[in-house]
């Protein structure tokens, strides 16, 4: 499994992602909350073993599919 | 040893609230004032939950029968360690080990507990008649709240058997609960409830300012401040008075001071939806909208709502960070909840 479909998955417990794209905006679409968040780099952090600064908490990086894997892609580089 | 305030006490069975042995049929009726003590400390807000080595059925018909079944939440009836069935009260409930109390006639027990919970107020049998006058099992105050506490922690237990039997999404399930948040503008007779919610509220907590009664008292009455406080009910029953809100009004500014949500709705999403409703406030009266922030290792989720919402960092001054909403655009409040307006202008 890729990192997209990982978090794919991921989300998939919280929503009903088939007819989410990798590029709509959860967030907009009030899909997501705080825990949801808070869960969600939970996974990150234990899944991908990146750590998240409270400086990373942009909305910017998580806030659809594509941004998370961008985001991810740049930490561990 | 802690000096934080009770918040739950767990009951051993033989010979601790029951004189004789359930398993050998020689219980004959409870020991001291056993159930006056009980209900006072229900009455008091302080949770209550039972450790005992006992046949789970059996002891449920006893307790039952003696008509104190219904005050105990997650009890521990079985054959295990009770040092490990303390410490799944306190898992389950989501409170600190160290709020705990545990209560029980046999050294060896309240040892066994002690060894592997230190943490944990161990209390001999013998000492049950002194229990309502120690002083920490006296909270602060007993709000309306309090009273409701063993009521409302059952009915979030049922909410979450009806999520773990649900099938559909999590969104899903929220719609079926038919939640309510009533906001309205505090009052005096919140205040109890208001500075209680300061003081336990750690995680979903913006600043951590703790405010005195007092001075909550003053804030209601000052026209440039706005105390708010956040009532939630569902079609499972109350969860009281979960949030409190307090801001200070400038001319063309409004001051996000404090913002802070009980645990106990932490799972529904309410925060966002409190801050939501600020934010929607501040754009309908045309003020801009900043808030404090005091990061600590314990609400990190609370920073987060703030960013999710939109809020950017404006400044970091010594003791707290300065955040700035984006009030460009309405914030959406979702499907699943009822924002309702309790006497307010």
């Amino acid at each position: 499994m890729d990192i997209t479909q990982k978090i794919r998955k991921f989300f998939s417990k919280f929503i009903k992602m088939d007819s989410i794209g990798n590029d709509d905006n959860v967030f907009e679409l009030g899909l997501v909350n705080s825990l949801f968040t808070m869960q969600l780099i939970g996974f990150l952090e234990n899944e991908f073993e990146v750590e998240i600064s409270n400086d990373d908490l942009d909305l910017d990086n998580f806030k659809s599919v594509n941004a998370i894997v961008h985001f991810l892609k740049t930490k561990l580089s | 040893m802690s000096e934080q305030k009770v918040k739950c006490v767990v009951w051993d069975l033989d010979h601790t609230l029951w004189d004789g042995i359930l398993t050998e049929e020689t219980v004959h009726g409870l020991r001291d004032d056993v159930t006056q003590i009980i209900q006072s400390l229900d009455k008091r807000g302080i949770l209550q939950s039972i450790s005992s080595k006992n046949n789970y059925q059996q002891a449920k018909e006893k307790l039952e029968e003696f008509g104190l079944w219904e005050y105990f939440i997650y009890p521990q009836i079985n054959w295990g360690a009770k040092s490990e069935s303390v410490k799944k009260i306190a898992q389950l409930i989501n409170i600190g080990i160290d709020t705990l109390a545990f209560v029980d006639d046999q050294p060896f027990e309240l040892e066994e507990v002690s060894y592997s919970c230190p943490e944990v107020m161990c209390i001999p049998a013998s000492e049950i008649p002194g229990l309502l006058d120690l002083e920490r099992m006296k909270p602060r105050y007993i709000t309306a709240d309090s009273q409701k506490r063993r009521r409302m922690y059952q009915s979030d237990i049922i909410r979450n058997e009806v999520e773990d039997c649900y099938t559909g999404t999590k969104e899903e399930f929220l719609n079926t609960l038919h939640m309510v948040l009533t906001i309205s503008l505090a009052t005096e007779a919140d205040l109890q409830r208001a500075e209680e919610l300061t003081i336990r509220t750690h995680q979903l907590n913006s600043t951590g300012y703790i405010y005195s009664y007092n001075e909550l008292k003053n804030f209601i009455e000052d026209t440039a401040h706005e105390v708010l406080v956040a009532q939630l009910d569902d079609k499972y029953g109350e969860y009281g008075k979960i949030g409190l809100v307090l801001i200070e009004k400038h001319k063309s500014l409004w001051d996000l001071k404090l913002l802070l949500m009980s645990c106990r709705v932490m799972s529904k999403g309410v925060g966002n939806i409190l801050l939501n409703y600020i934010v929607n406030r501040a754009r309908a009266a045309g003020v801009a909208l900043q808030a404090q922030f005091v990061p600590t290792d314990r609400n990190r989720m609370m920073f987060i709502t703030y960013k999710l919402n939109g809020f950017q960092e404006l400044a970091r001054e010594t003791s707290y960070m300065r955040l700035a909403a984006d009030t460009s655009y309405e914030r959406k409040i979702p499907s699943y909840l009822k924002i309702v307006f309790g006497g307010m202008h």
